[in-house]
């Protein structure tokens, strides 16, 4: 008889990379990279051979050269002299301007309406979900080219705002025109301007910033600093005495006053957008294409925000109105104070994957024409160069940017409201 | 003894609630005007609806339906209202709604898609409402793959049919090789088998018996294909892709593998990160570049492609919220009872997964129906598209509000009746009390 002295010697074998649990996921690892890395190695070597054929290989160049066009609707000075990187810096300004709009409107609408679906009027009620039905379920750039058929349609032509007999007429004290090529607004002007601080020289992406619209910013903060110093004091007061003094005057006081002596010595005043021969000139110009995409884009997005809203006042379960309401809250007040805040961390993470939506919807501009970053940089600059590879690549990496921003800044913001668990 | 008692003795009847309570007016005291704010909503509310009626009724109903051009339906219009504004010309749907909704496919074909439709319905039946129909038009389901295709683009039958075979030969070989090598084994044995047999036999197969018992279609070019047909062929192959690419996203990304997981991650936040038009124009301008030299596929099954690697990402995230809604015990519990990792999930975690992300997976679908129209900025002729070269017939040259509300009505009622379709489906499926 023999006894077993050592636990029999364990030797490698072949077999047990795939039968052993240990070595397993191993093995599946190492495959699956081996495949991907075969499978982006054939596309690379296609891209290589196929582009060497067509004789165009990978290069930026055609970024410092002259774009060749114009851009209607910018922020920044540009003319098509300018070179295509500029081009593309304004298309992408002009992206962030529609999404942020749209943003802003779609929240506004969406909270409306999502607050009115839940409203105990049985025809307001009505009439909100026809509303979000009826957006939901159509496709967005159907109401985007809607949008721009409605206003290039329908609205005054500008030869009907001329002569003597004129049929149409300036709105708000003759300063907005709406026209059936854009609506004309007053613009801001400074007489005694600051002048601009020229950033980056004289490259393609030199950027001009006011003087005026930094001192405008730094007043208003140090006004809203103010404002909250003086309720803190305010506080302090009621807590040691019990009395609450009036503050509010105080704080308009600190509001204004220093705004207004700033736009006094600034010499502000409005520019008004005047019909001068065949068109307005002053003013500042926005376009049916921006007013159609924002307009089609916040109210489809608002539909959702709509639903988001409603069902996050429906997570709230009902003993909190009521326990609300046993504690006298005002049925606004139980709103504010008791609903909302907790409706917000339902609402917040939905909402912030809606608004990375209107962000990568607004690159349906190019149906209307209007020149985001879809329409320069994977349009117009696309056709004329030819270099598609290139340009749609530096396409999806600028949206992959911004999208993952927004998704970072939404997070910080919805890690602050988070409810704190135990 | 009389009695004294001033207490009354018997119930009075019951009286009726006052007239402001009940009936009609009780109902619109409590609806409409419980309060003077209600009042006023209700007020601006009934103006609203009178501003809106009072354009759409006529505009609907006051209409011109036969008309060979614009210039027509105005004079008609004129003739009869006085004014040409607030009428509608629906003579252009009259003439034009075969093209809207066929494109520019063969007329004398248009049975191929319709029967391929009515197939659809077929073989979604079983699926959508397995408690009312048989389960033997499964299959149905089965073959649809192969036939739609086929009645789609036309072609020799026997292309479909060998391709069809690739599905049987691998599972013969899967069937007969796990007694003799075991379950890993021949799973990888049968892909392989079934590879050899696409790359390499298939095209022979179906050259031989093309040859011999010639059956087949007139085919029909892609660029024939259009108008809502499009959208729809479009919808359904993004649609029936996408599920199962995304439940293998969700659970890679799931995963406790680093690597299978990173690679998960990185595909599902890149192709959530980019508008759909990036993609399309990668499908449009790009894929060939990343193909062998010379090989060159066609434009629809590339947008395919891509719309459905698109769909496949957002669907990952929704499975992947219900993974994440599944309570840990699940887990747990599928564990100690010795499933292994396949079994646990196909047993106990998907089903529930899956019900619980109905809803967003449903939403999904829609949006990625309604986003089947971007395809007319690449310069496919779907529904938006059509309505660009009605536009340019000197005819219609100037209508737009008919063909909008013709396409706006029909993804209207496709993506109304999904919504509707998917709370039925989630009242079925509900098991809690």
């Amino acid at each position: 008889m023999t006894t077993l002295t050592d636990p029999p010697k364990e030797s490698f074998r072949l077999s047990m990379l795939i039968y052993d649990s240990r070595y397993r996921s191993m093995t599946i690892q190492v495959v699956a990279m081996i495949f991907f890395m075969l499978v982006a190695a054939w596309l690379l070597n296609n891209a290589i051979i196929n582009l060497n054929t067509l004789g165009k290989p990978i290069s930026f160049k055609f970024l410092s050269n002259p774009a060749g066009y114009d851009i209607n609707q910018r922020l920044l000075d540009y003319s098509s002299r300018d070179i295509n990187l500029r081009a593309a810096l304004i298309g992408l300004l002009n992206t962030l301007v529609v999404a942020v709009l749209g943003c802003i409107t779609a929240t506004i609408i969406g909270v409306i309406v999502g607050v009115l679906r839940l409203s105990s009027n049985w025809l307001v009620a009505r009439i909100m979900t026809v509303y979000v039905e009826m957006f939901r379920n159509v496709p967005v750039l159907l109401w985007i080219i809607l949008a721009w058929a409605i206003l290039s349609e329908s609205l005054p032509k500008i030869k009907s705002f001329r002569g003597e007999n004129a049929t149409s007429s300036m709105s708000l004290f003759d300063s907005v025109a709406i026209t059936n090529r854009g609506i004309y607004i007053p613009e801001p002007l400074f007489s005694r301007s600051l002048g601009n601080i020229h950033l980056l020289g004289d490259s393609g992406l030199r950027f001009d910033i006011s003087i005026d619209l930094i001192a405008i910013v730094v007043v208003l903060a140090l006004s809203i600093f103010g404002m909250r110093k003086v309720t803190a004091r305010a506080n302090a007061v009621q807590e040691a005495t019990g009395d609450r003094p009036t503050t509010w005057y105080i704080q308009l006081g600190i509001l204004f006053v220093p705004m207004i002596a700033l736009l006094v010595a600034l010499g502000f005043h409005l520019g008004l957008p005047e019909l001068k021969g065949f068109n307005f000139k002053g003013g500042t110009h926005l376009r049916n294409s921006l007013i159609a995409l924002w307009l089609a884009l916040s109210l489809y997005t608002a539909a959702f925000i709509a639903e988001i809203v409603r069902g996050g006042i429906m997570a709230i379960s009902k003993g909190q109105s009521e326990a609300a309401a046993a504690l006298g809250l005002r049925p606004n007040r139980t709103m504010s104070l008791v609903i909302l805040p907790q409706a917000l961390r339902v609402i917040i993470p939905p909402m912030i994957s809606n608004y990375l939506n209107l962000t990568k919807n607004s690159s349906l501009a190019i149906a209307v024409g209007y020149f985001d970053l879809t329409g320069t940089l994977g349009g117009v600059t696309l056709n004329q160069t030819g270099r598609e590879l290139e340009c749609v690549l530096l396409l999806m990496l600028v949206y992959l940017v911004i999208s993952l921003l927004i998704s970072a800044v939404m997070n910080w913001y919805n890690k602050r409201v988070e409810l704190v668990e135990r | 003894m009389s009695d004294l008692s001033f207490v009354r003795t018997e119930m009075l009847p019951e009286q009726a609630p006052p007239a402001s309570e009940i009936g009609v007016v009780g109902w619109l005291r409590h609806n409409l005007f419980s309060g003077w704010i209600n009042s006023i909503l209700t007020v601006i509310s009934l103006l609203a609806i009178y501003g809106v009626l009072s354009v759409l009724i006529p505009y609907v109903f006051q209409s011109v339906w036969n008309a060979e051009s614009l210039n027509e339906c105005r004079e008609i219009m004129l003739a009869n209202w006085g004014s040409t504004h607030g009428h509608a010309c629906w003579a252009v749907i009259n003439e034009r709604w075969l093209q809207l909704l066929f494109g520019f496919y063969p007329p004398e074909l248009y049975w191929r898609p319709i029967l391929a439709l009515v197939l659809l319905v077929a073989a979604l039946a079983p699926i959508l409402f397995a408690d009312r129909v048989s389960s033997k038009l499964l299959i149905v389901t089965a073959i649809y793959p192969f036939i739609m295709p086929w009645l789609m683009w036309g072609g020799s039958v026997w292309g479909p049919v060998s391709i069809a075979l690739g599905f049987v030969v691998g599972f013969m070989v899967l069937k007969y090789a796990t007694n003799a090598m075991g379950e890993l084994i021949a799973l990888i044995a049968a892909v392989v088998s079934a590879l050899i047999w696409w790359v390499l036999l298939a095209g022979v197969f179906a050259g031989a018996l093309d040859a011999i018992l010639p059956f087949a279609l007139e085919s029909v070019q892609s660029r024939q294909f259009g108008g809502f047909m499009l959208a729809i062929l479009l919808g359904v192959v993004a649609i029936g892709c996408s599920l199962p690419i995304g439940i293998v996203l969700a659970l890679g990304r799931q995963s406790h593998l680093p690597i299978v997981k990173w690679l998960c991650v990185c595909f599902i936040e890149f192709i959530r990160g980019v508008p759909l038009i990036t993609l399309l124009f990668v499908a449009s301008l790009l894929l060939n570049i990343f193909l062998p030299p010379g090989s060159n596929f066609d434009i629809i099954l590339r947008v395919m492609i891509m719309v459905t690697l698109f769909a496949s990402a957002y669907m990952a995230e929704v499975i992947r919220g219900g993974l994440a809604a599944l309570p840990r015990g699940q887990y747990e519990g599928a564990d100690s009872l010795g499933l292994d990792y396949w079994q646990s999930q196909r047993l106990i975690i998907m089903p529930q997964a899956l019900k619980i992300s109905i809803p967003g997976i449903v939403s999904t679908f829609i949006g990625v129906f309604k986003d089947t129209t971007l395809v007319s900025i690449i310069g496919l002729f779907d529904v938006i598209g059509l309505t660009h070269a009605i536009r340019a017939d000197t005819a219609w040259n100037g209508i737009y509000w008919e063909l909008f509300a013709f396409i706006a009505l029909l993804f209207f009622v496709v993506c109304f009746s999904m919504s509707r379709y998917s709370m039925y489906l989630e009242r079925r499926l509900k098991t809690g009390h």
